[in-house]
């Protein structure tokens, strides 16, 4: 089995002057002063005015990628191939003066946390006028300049916002403030890394409608890199599917995402919880396998170890660039056979757990924070019940309580005075160190980050074998027996007992985190953001696992998750919160289907769907209002598009149940908010399957 | 079999990292070099009189007399041989400073767990009174309580030590406080642990790492403070031939020119404390890598 | 920002109560009898009595420990059980000969450390921030006296460049003033230096990774530009908040160079009356020292909190 080192024809370029031409690079960092390879040879072009996103899972060289179109790139990297250019220009071969005046009138970048991109010590003002004197305005000019350039990315009051510093104002304000500099020398290549992971759903929804407002009047040509497949899809016109530092296929993003034509794009698009899929219906599909170690050989096929169409063929020669549709390629030798990956049939998903006997009850649960001699409500009056075997699932934007509610359950923090938590037939204890060991046993967690949730310095038997012996008493042999068991039912081997958490990867990390909670076969698993730190690939087994194990047990979870995909798939009913107040409650479908409470309608619209169907999007104006200092009467109605005026900032609407099972907390009557809210398309859009090639 | 197979190899892996993370700190020249000069001196002190050219208290030469082929380093006032006695010089500070150092960190980090896992109240008092050691120098303290207590080895192993503690505490309750952030203190609190047992098997572990890192680096601030207080005249006291005390002996004669019995141990002393600051260097970037 | 200085002063004058109780406790751990200390051996034991008696050393320690909180409110120590003079002009004329000596060092280094931080900092890891680095850490683990020494050999005796002693003649002039001084201010400048370069270094390298300096280099600043207008403030606030704690800690370096260089300065001062065992001498100096200390730490956090408004939000709140 020898590889044939095949140079690979370079793939079927777009005709036209592309703005940004990026041929076969090669990029390597240095690791103790030997090189590892992290891009494999990228050749992408993009024209002027159109957006091109890059998708894949982390490590797979995308920012890498993004960062090399600019050259800001680590001290350890090295460009060791290829081409970069930018009208024309290679800029890998620019002198340092030359490419400072590249960056100055060329390009820009727009980040991740604008927090961090602007400079803490000096006021907005003068970092954005900067961005102008660079390009040789002068004082009076440079600042009209920046006013406008504030008002272009809807900063309300520019003149206000130039005399504050960046701490001051929110984070999407940041954004913006880091868009109107990116902007300031109408850049021929604008590239965004994650621009708006981080944000809440309704302000990355605003912020989205902004840059795609603003990249449609100017030329640029924008690169877009989001490990968010929606804002990909409602962002972009082409995309390129990296693996492993080479882009496996690329094409019109409507036909990438909707007909994927390399195993690896169709393996992450059917990995994902889409087109309203849920846990009853089937598993999500996985992709075996983990991502190659950095630095490791991959002479044909980058994917070939955890391709299911593999074979010996792809081991021993390059994968041919075959055109499978218009302007579509994918590098890979079986491109007929892309049908034969199938996701799980319908059908096979796990049975209905949910019933209705009452598992856990809140009765007006408060918490208030004391910050600087200022109460700071973060939990008001919450009624909530969860009921034996199934999944609540919590939403709401950041601040809204989620956590702070998940924290009381489990006795983290203690709720105010007059708050009542009954677990099945008796009141529990404020803090965890109240209760008794059987409530302690009942009421687990799994966390966000395994990296931060298990003891770094422990092995997994430690873990394990401690939480069990704990928490059910069991001593020696039986301690051994129950840790394998556990082990087994989240398919961890023996070997993977031995390891520390470190010398496991993240979805192995979370399984283990899981096993934990599940040690004195809980009643109740608080699940806060339990696959946000994972991959699509690795979240699709979570998320199976955690369906699974529910179905055996029969646990109810509580289940936190900023992901309504994440949401819909697990949950079978859903809270809304909104500054500590429960907004909404209904079964996951009814809170789907609509009508829903405003807030909830927002929400909901705000998500950027990877599905591509059109929606109204209902925008949410100002900042989400301190919890310190709630508005009067409806929290909501300072933001709220449907508020009745002379009502809803005086008279507090009750939690009412408006249709059996659906409470809400809203002044306008159900039926109206249904005619209100008639237009909205239903969310739900018939699964489709991976047809044959159509068009070659 | 399969599992005899894999557990042989976990240990070979896990002494495969750290084999690596030693070679990684042998790679370091800082390291070397620190470790060689801090083993000379070690040597000299062990062997003693059996290696010296001469008897470093009791051979009485010509006094002053400057460095020559016989006398390398030149004689002291008394006339004993300067380069004998730096040689053994380092016999009671090699001792006095290890000691202080481990006693200071052991204190500190005890009270430094303390205070960063229970906060409140706990934490408020001691950071008042750690907070009023640290706002005097390490060495005017300790000067106050030896004058008072009178200089033994006991007493400046104990007084430094004590001083070095509410600084070792400052350390370990940062790292700490980081630690118990951590989800896995919370996993533990939920399913009953003590915060005996978070401190002791969950947070302490984790770190060690810097605790190791803070021992050498006290060691290191123990010579210089050892040195600095028997230069003073209440570290170690005569007749020992330490470094600081010859200095203290010998100073006042360098303006007539006789330097060498000053020169000489002063020396020895930046050898030492830079020898072990290069290994703390050297411990410090390996750990956080 | 009004409240946070209340309460920075609240807890300072704790910290300042705390100091006197140590100073206490350490001077009547053990039983000792200061009038035999004074007057020696051989006194007759009458005159150790009425000696003790005057001094008020004999009362019971709660009496003794509430005249020390008394002198404390007052500020007034006292007489030295020494020299007999009242202890508090004693202090005040030797910590200004010390902060004279402590501000000649200071002015020495701090350019030359900022700068040398700076340039570190910029050439991570290429063999001049290595050299800076590694002469950093090895200056600033010598002993002050250590360095003193080897000034006196090197550049007094053997090379006659500056005088070995640091006793100006009376109304020298502020060129004499600066040539007694050198040695003895470049001993403590030399230590200090390591200090500063490195903490220098570690704020440049770390503002020049983040988020804020990458928009400054995609904006097309050079890099001139970039480092006065958004390198410089944020790197230097870790600095800053370094020195204020030196300045504090200056007075235990002093000692030893002050003894080298036979300067009548605090460390002199502190020495002889440690060997005396003269109780008011060593707790009014300690408490100045104290004060000393918290008021340049005090100064570096408003520094910090001018130049950082971040910081300043957090302490306001």
């Amino acid at each position: 089995m020898t590889a044939v080192p095949v140079r690979d024809a370079a793939p079927p370029a777009p005709s036209s002057a592309a703005a940004l031409k990026v041929e076969d690079l090669e990029l390597a960092y240095l690791v103790r002063g030997i090189p590892r390879p992290v891009l494999r040879g990228v050749s992408f072009e993009i024209r002027p005015g159109e957006s091109y996103g890059l998708v894949g899972e982390s490590g797979c060289g995308k920012s890498t990628t993004a960062y090399a179109a600019v050259r800001y790139l680590p001290r350890n990297a090295r460009i060791t191939g290829g081409r970069i250019l930018v009208n024309g220009d290679d800029i890998v071969k620019k002198s340092g003066d030359e490419l400072r005046r590249f960056r100055m009138h060329h390009a820009s970048m727009v980040y991740q946390d604008p927090g961090a991109a602007l400079n803490p010590t000096t006021k907005i003002g003068p970092q954005v006028i900067e961005a102008f004197t660079v390009l040789g305005q002068q004082g009076d000019q440079a600042e009209a300049s920046a006013l406008a350039a504030l008002r272009r990315v809807q900063i309300a009051d520019p003149e206000r916002v130039l005399t504050r510093y960046p701490h001051q104002l929110s984070g999407g304000m940041q954004q913006r403030v880091v868009i109107a500099m990116a902007l300031a020398s109408d850049p021929q290549l604008l590239v965004l890394d994650e621009p708006t992971t981080g944000l809440d759903a309704t302000v990355e929804a605003s912020v989205l409608d902004l840059v795609r407002g603003l990249i449609s009047e100017t030329s640029s040509a924008v690169l877009l890199i989001a490990h968010n497949l929606g804002v990909i899809r409602t962002m972009c016109d082409r995309v390129g599917v990296m693996y492993a530092g080479k882009i496996v296929e690329e094409g019109d993003a409507a036909r990438v995402f909707e007909r994927p034509r390399h195993p690896y794009s169709v393996g992450l698009l059917q990995a994902l919880p889409r087109h309203g899929v849920r846990k009853s219906q089937r598993p999500l599909a996985t992709i075996p396998g983990t991502l190659p170690q950095i630095g490791t050989p991959l002479p044909t096929c980058v994917y070939v170890d955890r391709c299911p169409l593999a074979t010996d063929l792809c081991r021993e020669v390059v994968p041919p660039v075959v055109e499978v549709g218009p302007g579509q390629w994918s590098r890979c030798h079986h491109v007929d056979r892309i049908g034969e990956i199938q996701a799980p049939q319908p059908g096979t998903g796990q049975a209905v757990t949910a019933h209705d006997e009452l598992t856990l009850e809140m009765a007006n649960v408060s918490k208030t924070f004391r910050s600087s001699g200022h109460d700071v409500p973060a939990l008001v009056g919450v009624d909530l019940q969860m009921f034996d075997g199934e999944t609540l699932g919590l939403v709401g934007e950041s601040g809204s309580g989620k956590s702070t509610l998940a924290r009381t359950i489990l006795g983290i923090e203690g709720p105010d005075a007059g708050s009542q938590i009954t677990l099945g037939d008796h009141d529990l204890g404020a803090v965890a160190t109240q209760r008794p060991s059987r409530d302690k046993r009942q009421i687990q967690m799994v966390f966000q980050n395994p990296d931060s949730a298990l003891n770094r310095g422990w092995s997994v038997r430690n873990i394990l074998g401690r939480s069990v012996s704990k928490l059910t008493g069991l001593r020696g042999k039986e301690v051994d027996a129950r840790v394998d068991r556990l082990a087994e039912s989240l398919r961890l081997t023996q070997r993977h007992l031995d390891l520390k958490p470190r010398q496991l990867s993240g979805g192995l990390k979370q399984r283990v985190a899981i096993a934990r909670a599940f040690a004195g076969d809980p009643r109740i698993v608080v699940a806060d953001e339990p696959t946000s730190a994972l991959d699509v690939s690795v979240q699709a087994a979570i998320l199976n696992v955690l369906a699974e194990l529910q179905a055996e047990s029969r646990t109810s979870y509580l289940l936190i998750s900023h992901d309504l995909g994440v949401v819909r798939y697990l949950a079978d009913r859903i809270a809304v919160m909104y500054l500590g107040r429960i907004q909404e409650v209904a079964d996951a479908e009814k809170i789907f289907q609509g009508p829903n409470h405003p807030y909830t309608e927002a929400l909901l619209s705000a998500v950027p769907s990877i599905d591509g169907e059109e929606r109204t999007r209902i925008r949410l104006d100002g900042e989400v209002p301190s919890p310190a200092n709630p508005p009067s009467g409806c929290v909501f109605h300072t933001r709220c598009p449907r508020r009745i005026d002379g009502l809803c900032e005086v008279t507090e609407p009750p939690l009412a149940e408006v249709e059996p099972g659906h409470l809400m907390k809203c002044h306008i009557p159900l039926e109206e908010l249904r005619r209100l809210q008639a237009e909205r398309k239903p969310l739900v859009v018939e699964e489709q399957t991976v047809g044959p090639i159509d068009a070659v | 079999m399969a599992a005899t197979t894999t557990a042989v190899d976990i240990r070979s892996e896990r002494a495969k990292a750290r084999r690596e993370s030693r070679a990684v700190l042998f790679r370091k020249p800082g390291f070397i070099i620190g470790l060689a000069i801090l083993a000379m001196w070690a040597v000299f002190a062990v062997a003693g009189q059996a290696i010296t050219p001469y008897d470093p208290f009791n051979d009485f030469a010509k006094g002053h007399l400057p460095p020559n082929p016989e006398h390398l380093f030149g004689t002291d006032r008394l006339g004993r041989d300067v380069l004998s006695r730096v040689m053994i010089g380092a016999r009671d500070v090699l001792i006095v400073a290890p000691l202080a150092a481990i006693l200071g960190v052991t204190a500190g980090s005890l009270l430094g767990l303390i205070m960063g896992y229970y906060r409140g109240i706990v934490d408020d008092l001691v950071s008042r009174v750690v907070e009023a050691f640290l706002s005097l120098p390490v060495i005017l303290v300790a000067l106050l309580t030896l004058v008072v207590l009178g200089s033994s080895t006991l007493v400046v192993v104990l007084v430094v030590g004590i001083l070095f503690t509410p600084i070792v505490a400052r350390t370990v309750r940062a790292a700490v406080q980081t630690e118990r952030q951590l989800d896995y203190v919370t996993a533990a609190k939920l399913r009953g642990e003590s915060g005996l047992y978070i401190m002791a098997r969950e947070i302490f572990p984790n770190v060690l790492g810097p605790i190791v890192v803070e021992l050498t680096v006290r060691f290191g601030y123990a010579i210089f403070t050892v040195a600095t207080l028997s230069f003073l005249g209440v570290g170690i006291q005569p007749p020992s031939p330490d470094w600081g005390l010859s200095v203290s002996e010998e100073y006042t004669n360098m303006i007539s020119g006789k330097w060498w019995p000053t020169l000489f141990p002063a020396l020895a002393i930046a050898s030492c404390v830079v020898a072990i600051n290069l290994i703390a260097d050297a411990l410090q970037s390996v750990s956080s890598e | 920002m009004i409240r946070w200085l209340l309460r920075r002063l609240v807890l300072s004058l704790i910290t300042l109560w705390l100091l006197a109780t140590i100073v206490f406790v350490i001077a009547n751990v053990l039983p000792n009898d200061v009038g035999r200390t004074i007057l020696g051996p051989f006194a007759p034991q009458e005159s150790v009595d009425a000696l003790n008696a005057k001094l008020g050393t004999d009362d019971p320690l709660p009496e003794q420990y509430v005249r020390a909180l008394r002198n404390l409110v007052t500020f007034d120590f006292g007489n030295s059980f020494q020299s007999g003079r009242p202890v508090i002009p004693l202090i005040v004329a030797a910590i200004g000969r010390s902060g004279l000596l402590a501000a000649y060092a200071l002015l020495l280094t701090i350019p030359i450390a900022i700068a040398a931080g700076l340039f570190a900092g910029r050439r991570r890891d290429r063999p001049a921030d290595r050299a800076i680095v590694l002469a950093g850490l090895t200056l600033s683990s010598i002993p002050e006296f250590v360095i003193g020494t080897f000034l006196v050999v090197v550049v007094g005796v053997q090379l006659r460049l500056l005088p070995v002693l640091a006793t100006p003649p009376p109304n020298a002039s502020i060129v004499d003033l600066a040539r007694f001084l050198a040695m003895p201010a470049l001993a403590m400048a030399i230590v200090y230096f390591g200090y500063i370069a490195r903490m220098t270094r570690a704020g440049t390298i770390e503002v020049l990774e983040s988020d804020y300096i990458r928009t400054a280099t995609m904006k097309g600043l050079t890099t001139g530009q970039t480092m006065r207008r958004h390198v410089l403030r944020n790197a230097l606030v870790p600095t800053v908040a370094v020195i204020g704690v030196q300045i504090g800690y200056l007075f235990g370096g002093i000692i030893g160079v002050e003894k080298i260089f036979n300067y009548n300065g605090m460390g002199q001062l502190m020495l002889f009356a440690a060997q005396r065992k003269d109780i008011p001498v060593l707790t009014a100096g300690v408490i100045v020292i104290g004060i000393v200390y918290m008021a340049a730490t005090l100064a570096a956090d408003l520094i910090i909190a001018w130049m950082n408004p971040r910081a300043r939000a957090e302490s306001g709140r």
